[in-house]
Formats: C-alpha cells, sequence, structure tokens
C-alpha cells in the first residue's frame, strides 16, 4: 500500500528538525546531570534561532528513572521547570517506540497544532554512575540478597541473564546459523564506527581498531565481544522538533520528516516475539516506506542505532537496504558504509566509540550532516535524504527526514 | 557418585505469585508447567488473566513434557552479577508442545561446543531453599547426552 491510497494525510511531513544541541560528553564527567542536559537543551534552542519563550512543548525518553543508576539525567518536568517552559503539550516515557518514539511523539504534537516548537532530549550518565565497578553495579539484585525479580525481568534474571548484551547476542547468534553471517562481518560495524570516531572531538573511543584487536576482544557473550558493544558515558542530547510552517525563517533550513515507522506487529518481547530473525523494526521500517514514495535506494546516509553491532545490522535489514539475513554481506569489508561509500553509515563513531547517548546521537548527528555543519567528519556527498533509527527488540523506531 | 550435593549458584529467584506459582514450584514433582486455555488449547506464558487468544477465562495449569528445542543461545563470559560458575550458556528454547511458547533459560550438562541451535533439550530443575517459598528453575540438558 503506497501512501496515496491511505485515507489519511502523512501528517508527520508538518513537522521538521530545526535545531540540535549537545553537552560535553565524555566517560566519566561527574557533572550534575541536570546541567549536562540543560546544556545541551539551551544549545539546541540557540542553534535553531529560538529562545526558551519560543518553545511550548516538551518531549523526552524515558521520563525521570533512579534505576539503573545513570540510565535518566532529567525527566520533562525537571527541563520544565528549569527553563521556565510553558507547554501546550509535553510527554515523557519509556514505553514507546523507542529513543526516537519519544521525538516521532513531538511530531505528532507540532502536526495536531499541540505546539509550535517541540524541545526533545535524552541524557544520561551511565558512566559515572558506574564508575569504575562497570555495569555490574547498576545490575538490578546485582548485590545479591533477598532481591526478587517481578515483571519482565522473572524471565531472565533468575536464569542470570540481566543484560541486554546476553538478550541481543542470541539475536546475533540466530542469524548467523539461518544465514551464515560472521564475527568478522559484524566487526565492520565496530571497525567503521571507531575510524569515523576519530573525527569526531566528543567521541569516547578514537584509537584505530584493527579486525585483529575487533575479534580479539574479551568475549562478553559470545558471539559478542567487547568491541561489540557500545561506551557508557556522561552527556545529553536535544533537538527541536518545529511545526514546518513556523521554521522557514529560522537559522536552519528546516529538515522536514517525510515519514516516521512506530509499528510492532509481534509480541511486545524480546524471546516471545514471532520471528528472532528480526526484530520491532521489521514494523517499524515497512510502515516507515509505507508511507512515502522514497525507497531505500533514495536513502543518501543512515544513522542507525549500535548499541550492540548487531543492532545496526538488524536495523540495516528491517529498512530494506538488503534483504533480511544479507546484512553480513552488505557490511562486508566495510566501503560501502564508510563515509565515502554509497552508505554513509554512523559518521560520529555511533554508540560504539563515539559513547551510548542512547539514540539520539543518530539524530543528533544526521541533523548535522545534512546541514553541512559536521567538521571534519563531513561527508562530501550531499544528503538530501537520510534514514535514522533507533532501538532494538521490542522497542524501535525510525524516521526518514528529507531536505525541505 | 559424590554424595554431596553439587553447590547449588547464587540466583535471584522470582517474586512468587498465585499467577506464577505452579511454574516456579513445578520442578518438586519434576513438572514442566503452563497456564493453557480450557476452551481454545493456548498455552500462554507468561501467565495472563484471560486467554490471549479467545479472551476466555476458563484457564488451567497443565503440565508439558519438558521436552524442547534449541532456539538460539548465548555463552556468557560476563560477570553481571552473581551467579553460575563462567562462563555459563543462556538460551532461549522452545516447547515441543508449542514452538510459540518459549523461555529463557540456561543450558546445563552440555559442552558449549556442543551448543547447536534445533538441538533437542529436556528440562531439569534446580532447588532453591527461600522463605518466602521454595523454587524449582526449570534448566535444560540435550535429551541425548553428546
Amino acid at each position: 500500500m503506497t501512501h496515496s491510497q491511505t485515507a489519511n494525510e502523512i501528517i508527520e511531513r508538518r513537522a521538521c528538525i530545526s535545531g540540535v544541541g549537545q553537552s560535553d560528553v565524555g566517560r566519566r564527567l561527574f557533572r550534575d546531570p541536570l546541567e549536562l542536559t540543560l546544556d545541551a537543551c539551551l544549545a539546541a534552542i540557540d542553534h535553531a534561532g529560538l529562545t526558551t519563550s519560543d518553545i511550548d512543548g516538551l518531549a523526552t525518553y524515558p521520563g525521570p528513572m533512579s534505576t539503573p543508576a545513570g540510565f535518566s539525567g532529567a525527566g520533562a518536568y525537571d527541563v520544565m521547570d528549569a527553563l521556565r517552559l510553558n507547554c501546550g503539550w509535553y510527554s515523557g516515557g519509556l514505553e514507546t517506540s523507542g529513543q526516537l518514539g519519544s521525538v516521532i511523539n513531538a511530531c505528532l504534537a507540532v502536526a495536531s497544532g499541540l505546539a509550535n516548537h517541540v524541545l526533545c532530549f535524552r541524557s544520561v550518565w551511565e558512566g559515572s554512575a558506574q564508575g569504575g565497578q562497570g555495569r555490574s553495579s547498576v545490575m538490578p539484585g546485582g548485590s545479591g540478597g533477598s532481591f526478587k525479580a517481578s515483571g519482565f525481568m522473572e524471565w531472565t534474571l533468575p536464569f542470570s541473564a540481566p543484560s541486554a548484551a546476553i538478550w541481543i547476542a542470541q539475536f546475533a547468534q540466530r542469524h548467523f546459523h539461518l544465514y551464515g553471517t560472521t564475527k568478522e562481518q559484524m566487526g565492520w560495524i565496530a571497525i567503521n564506527a571507531r575510524r569515523n570516531a576519530a573525527l569526531n572531538p566528543k567521541a569516547i573511543y578514537t584509537e584505530p581498531m584493527s579486525m585483529d584487536d575487533y575479534l580479539n576482544a574479551r568475549v562478553i557473550s559470545t558471539p559478542f565481544g567487547l568491541f561489540d558493544c557500545d561506551a557508557p558515558c556522561d552527556g545529553a542530547t536535544a533537538m527541536i522538533v518545529s511545526r514546518l510552517d513556523r521554521a522557514h525563517d529560522l537559522r536552519n533550513p528546516p529538515l522536514r520528516v517525510e515519514a516516521v515507522g512506530s509499528a510492532i506487529h509481534g509480541r511486545p518481547s524480546w524471546d516471545q516475539f514471532d520471528d528472532l530473525s528480526t526484530m520491532a523494526n521489521r514494523d517499524a521500517g515497512a510502515q516507515m516506506w509505507s508511507r512515502t514514495d522514497l525507497k531505500p535506494s533514495d536513502v543518501q546516509m543512515l544513522q542507525a542505532y549500535d548499541g550492540f553491532t548487531f543492532l545496526t545490522m538488524s536495523w540495516i535489514e528491517a529498512l530494506g537496504f538488503c534483504k533480511v539475513g544479507e546484512s553480513g554481506p552488505f557490511i562486508d569489508g566495510g566501503t560501502r558504509i564508510a563515509r565515502d561509500g554509497e552508505l554513509p553509515l554512523n559518521t560520529h563513531g555511533g554508540q560504539l566509540s563515539g559513547g551510548r547517548l542512547h539514540g539520539y546521537g543518530f539524530l543528533h548527528e544526521a541533523a548535522t550532516q545534512m546541514w553541512g555543519q559536521a567538521g571534519a567528519r563531513q561527508i562530501a556527498r550531499n544528503v538530501e535524504v537520510g534514514a535514522v533509527a533507533a532501538g532494538g527488540g521490542n522497542t524501535c523506531g525510525c524516521l526518514l527526514l528529507v531536505k525541505d | 557418585m559424590s554424595s554431596e550435593a553439587e553447590a547449588v549458584p547464587f540466583r535471584i529467584l522470582p517474586r512468587l505469585t498465585d499467577a506464577n506459582r505452579e511454574f516456579w514450584q513445578g520442578g518438586e514433582v519434576n513438572e514442566l508447567r503452563f497456564w493453557r486455555c480450557q476452551d481454545c488449547a493456548q498455552y500462554i506464558h507468561p501467565p495472563l488473566p484471560i486467554c490471549p487468544s479467545c479472551h476466555g477465562k476458563n484457564l488451567r495449569v497443565e503440565p508439558v513434557s519438558g521436552r524442547a528445542t534449541l532456539t538460539t543461545f548465548s555463552v556468557n563470559h560476563q560477570a553481571w552479577m552473581p551467579g553460575p560458575e563462567l562462563p555459563y550458556c543462556v538460551a532461549i528454547i522452545e516447547i515441543m508442545e508449542d514452538p510459540r511458547v518459549r523461555l529463557t533459560t540456561n543450558i546445563v550438562n552440555c559442552d558449549h561446543d556442543a551448543l547447536v541451535i534445533g538441538m533437542p533439550l529436556r528440562a531439569i530443575f534446580e532447588h532453591h531453599v527461600d522463605p518466602e517459598g521454595d523454587v524449582w528453575i526449570p534448566l535444560f540438558e540435550p535429551e541425548v547426552k553428546p
């Protein structure tokens, strides 16, 4: 079904990205997470050519959370109060289509007329929170004792499977089994990220990484080694979603939202999903393409979530850049996905090397590249159409941006 | 065989409820059990107050054979939390009676190099004594010892 056959307008096209901002980013900054959040928010507002009095909407992921430590640096109310915002609409929450589900919500809010300029933000301080103890220090029940598992963790914690590294490694293992995908192929996601991070002044890991380095890294959970896992960090990222008809006189040319994908059709579960060779990104990707006449071959740049290497491969398939099962050969050798390749990928170093800014970093990078503001890592080609995707498992969302 | 029982690893136990007690305690009599709709025969996991297929409430817990197939796995080397000796195998299995019913579990009594997706498995149970109610964690081992 093409969009011309649907009864309804593709209302996300009334929305655009008008500005982006980011705080300092570091492995362990030991700064007030709200301060980092506000740094990013004010930078985005200024970048758009707006002031706080223009902001009448607020969206964030995941909202305030005390556990796991460092996962959320601020909630919507924190920012609303600190910046004394008057909002026509606001939203913060975890149960949405990935981290960028919050941005998709903002697009719908401006399209519906509830707000004109929505400030969207994501803030993390996992680097400081984990300190020298590593991720084990923030695992639920990680200290033992009488803690009991409930909710969806009831079905993983008793089996000593507390980490998304394990859950997603199982998807990768099945992909290897079904399609002959190899560890070396998967490694090109990590190597590509590292070579791009070298040109990103905010990136966490910038020293060159060879395939041998990648293959010889300490094993985490097969087939994942250390360099298949993203780097916890501190930092906040923000962007302004504006009504397109209010954005033409702002500082940056608007990046119109051509289509979004927010669907999930299988069971909303990591282990009960109907087809473990894919994820909810299958549904989000298909929905996005059903809302536009553009095709994957029109996309000139992809920024796709890499909390773990395999998630990027899963997105490449879900978004139709290759068939399901063929992402291994697609990325093999790393030339196609390089900055000068046919589909530049994660040009800021992703979360693997750039730092785990959790979803928002990909949209920040897409906009930065499309505005030609990426400095040393700017890709040479003029990007008219860019795709952005974030999340994995049961929480996946994607957007297609076009220069208006 | 040693007379001493093998040490039971630390595990975070589930909070027992009326909905999940039959699942977590079935191992006392060596039974893997699931809720099942008595009207449309659908197995229901995790537990729900209604059948997700027919929305009926005529639900009962039934034992299954304990036989299953290995859907996928990961051999975990990272010490995320106190637990089994490293490395240990986390897996997703599907039960023989209905491949739509999966469990995240551990594969035990199997050389990690011998793990193959699709291999037949059977349930065994690891007993944990707890003041809030004992729990029998369902783990899986190869049905045919390699």
